[in-house]
């Protein structure tokens, strides 16, 4: 049985303060991704509750799972939501989905909305995949790239470290400080190159955590490289999986001498969010609101 | 929209741009293509653009160093076909 | 005259003596996390195999990724020019020679008298060479070795779309978990990478005759998809493998008599 280094914690989270029998349109989105789902319920726009949760085998499966555990501690039912619209590596695949967009436009609507209208630059670095956006002060997207063929530079690679390393992956990102220098990048961009060059290093002598260091920024630098393809402008924010890795976010924001926005939300809500906001919009175009 | 289309692997940069706002759907790269790399579509990542846009299609998206090999032969480069059958010069190659 | 050829690879460093036109000895050695003190090993092997020593050598030629790693070569050539050599001496109607090694596949085009005028060259990602047949090989718990044969028992196609290795990696345990036949898995695995290794011998542009060479060509199941992809026949040496090292031999033979 193979060890389970990638897991985040799953979260759920119900606002406190908002009563949707009053709302005029609710709204939902659902991110089904290769490693986790998230959903995300609106009432007129403003954030009800949210979930987030593994990925099980059948994508469908999934998505209706986790959005019963974001509705979990409310009393809003899935039929009293007026428009759902699913997104990510599985968005076809939600059974109670009325549309489905690409994870790309999902992700700069739900950055516009989760850190505000100065958000230009998002990365998104997923399980599978990297995702660099630029966008405009609406969250349109104005310049994209998605990355999903290479594991180098995504959750993935992380995992293999994690793996041969033996460290769970929520302490990657602190022990990967726990050098006295910063050693030199792994050489490799390919994953399995950077393998057997770690695996010579640890031979060599190397402590875990400073082979973790040499990886951690060596994706860095490979993420650093994707983003600049399309042009890094402030304000600068990071979602998905990997924002919660501060060995790899701390290193880019160095090498990009830009800082992250901090964020208030879980963030790999970012897509489920998006996705939520354009459900609205699409009910509002329906009702000949727009 | 600047849409990057492709991947950066070990070996280096593969990626087709597609400029959305040049594009006009006319489809004259989808013909001059010999491999079947691009198509004309609904824009998955514009939800509110109502006309057809250029992309490359899912099966070619994670091989298009393979898929347009044969169009960058290693001496005697000539210009690729869906670049030249582009008017609105919406298409370009990073490699 | 007696001369060296020593070619230092990702995964192994093969050595070779080589008198006049005859081999007298080879040897080969796992690279491991010292190249350095393989290449020296390799070297120990093959001369007390010909029972010889170091001073009787006219010449040592180094070649391979590690050629700047072997400390007692007194000359180095490129792989790409070690395998025309080799390949034009061995079969010289070949004016395409396809090297698939563990860490990069290369295309080179010769003339007839082996002088290199194109190549191409598949590296730093581990799907488009040697190590992907290897890594899958891991995932499916067969040895490597196995595969060849394993995969011409394959009766259907099943497809693979991962183009990573490490991707690659959890599909072949998927189509496992699927209850797809093993053999059909790994034919599967050698379609996809000889599907990129004719892509890349496409670039250059393919004339007759083909040879291949490289670690890799000992893989039948992998030789099978390649001709089946290129639709031709492939000239295949008897230790392809060796083909860098007697290429490296020659062109030390050659500097010996000093030219
Ligand atoms: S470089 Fe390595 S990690 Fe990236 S696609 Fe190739 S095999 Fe996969
Ligand atoms: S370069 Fe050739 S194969 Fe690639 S998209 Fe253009 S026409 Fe098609």
């Amino acid at each position: 049985m193979e060890k389970e280094y990638w897991r985040w914690p799953e979260s759920r989270w119900t606002s406190s303060d908002i009563d949707w029998k009053t709302g005029d349109i609710i709204s939902a989105g659902v991110d089904v991704g290769s490693v986790s789902s998230q959903a995300v319920v609106l009432v007129d726009g403003e954030l009800f509750c949210y979930s987030n949760y593994r990925t099980g085998s059948d994508s469908p499966e999934s998505a209706q799972k986790v959005m019963d555990k974001a509705l979990e501690e409310t009393d809003l039912t899935l039929e009293k939501i007026h428009h759902t619209v699913g997104t990510g590596y599985g968005r076809v695949n939600v059974p109670f989905a009325n549309r489905a967009i690409t994870e790309i436009a999902c992700h700069a609507r739900g950055a516009n909305f989760m850190y505000g209208p100065s958000v230009r630059t998002i990365l998104d670095m997923g399980g599978q995949d990297c995702k660099a956006i630029h966008c405009d002060e609406k969250g349109k997207v104005t310049n994209f790239l998605m990355n999903d063929k290479c594991a180098a530079g995504t959750g993935r690679g992380m995992e293999v470290f994690a793996d041969l390393l033996s460290i769970p992956i929520e302490e990657m990102g602190k022990l990967s400080f726990k050098v006295e220098k910063e050693p030199e990048p792994v050489s490799s961009t390919c994953v399995i190159f950077a393998k057997s060059e770690a695996v010579g290093l640890l031979r060599k002598g190397w402590p875990k955590e400073k082979v973790l260091a040499a990886y951690s920024s060596a994706m860095a630098h490979r993420v650093v490289e994707l983003l600049e393809r399309i042009k890094v402008e402030k304000d600068f924010a990071v979602t998905g999986g990997i924002a919660k890795n501060e060995g790899v976010v701390k290193r880019i924001e160095s090498e990009l001498k830009i800082e992250a926005l901090e964020p208030q939300h879980d963030t790999q809500i970012a897509g489920a969010l998006g996705a939520a906001l354009f459900a609205k919009a699409l009910v509002e175009k329906e009702r000949g609101l727009r | 929209m600047l849409a990057h289309y492709g991947y950066k692997d070990g070996s280096g940069d593969y990626f087709i741009v597609i400029d959305t706002d040049k594009c006009d759907g006319c489809g004259e790269c989808v013909t001059a293509c010999p491999y079947g790399v691009l198509e004309v579509g609904e824009d998955e990542n514009d939800p509110f653009r109502e006309e057809p846009v250029a992309k490359v299609t899912e099966d070619h998206r994670k091989k298009i160093k393979y898929s347009c090999a044969p169009c960058k032969p290693t001496s005697g480069k000539k210009p690729l076909p869906c670049v030249q059958a582009c008017s609105p010069d919406a298409i370009s190659h990073s490699w | 005259m007696t001369v060296v050829g020593i070619d230092c690879g990702a995964k192994n460093v093969k050595a070779l003596i080589l008198e006049e036109d005859k081999i007298l000895a080879k040897s080969s050695v796992l690279s491991g996390f010292d190249q350095k003190a393989a290449a020296q090993e390799a070297l120990d092997l093959v001369l007390k195999d010909a029972s010889l020593k170091k001073e009787d050598l006219a010449h040592i030629t180094a070649t391979g990724t590690g050629k700047e790693e072997v400390g007692f070569s007194l000359g180095t050539i490129t792989e790409v020019g070690a395998n025309a050599k080799a390949i034009n001496s061995l079969f010289p109607s070949v004016r395409t020679v396809i090297d698939v090694g563990a860490e990069e596949g290369r295309a080179i085009k010769i003339n007839d008298k082996g002088k290199v005028i194109d190549f191409a060259i598949n590296e730093k990602c581990a799907a488009g060479a040697g190590t992907f047949t290897e890594t899958m090989a891991r995932a499916l718990e067969i040895k490597l070795e196995e595969m060849g044969s394993l995969s011409l028992k394959s009766q259907k196609a099943v497809p693979m779309n991962a183009q990573c290795a490490v991707f690659a990696e959890s599909e072949v345990v998927s189509l496992i978990h699927a209850k797809h036949a093993k053999e059909d898995i790994v034919r599967a695995v050698h379609d996809a990478i000889a599907d990129r290794i004719a892509s890349m011998v496409r670039k250059i542009g393919i004339e007759k005759d083909v040879a291949l060479v490289g670690g890799v060509a000992r893989n039948i199941g992998f030789v099978d998809s390649l001709k089946r992809d290129l639709n031709l026949d492939l000239l295949i040496p008897d230790d392809p493998e060796f083909s860098c090292a007697l290429g490296a031999a020659f062109a030390a033979a050659e500097k010996a008599k000093g030219g």
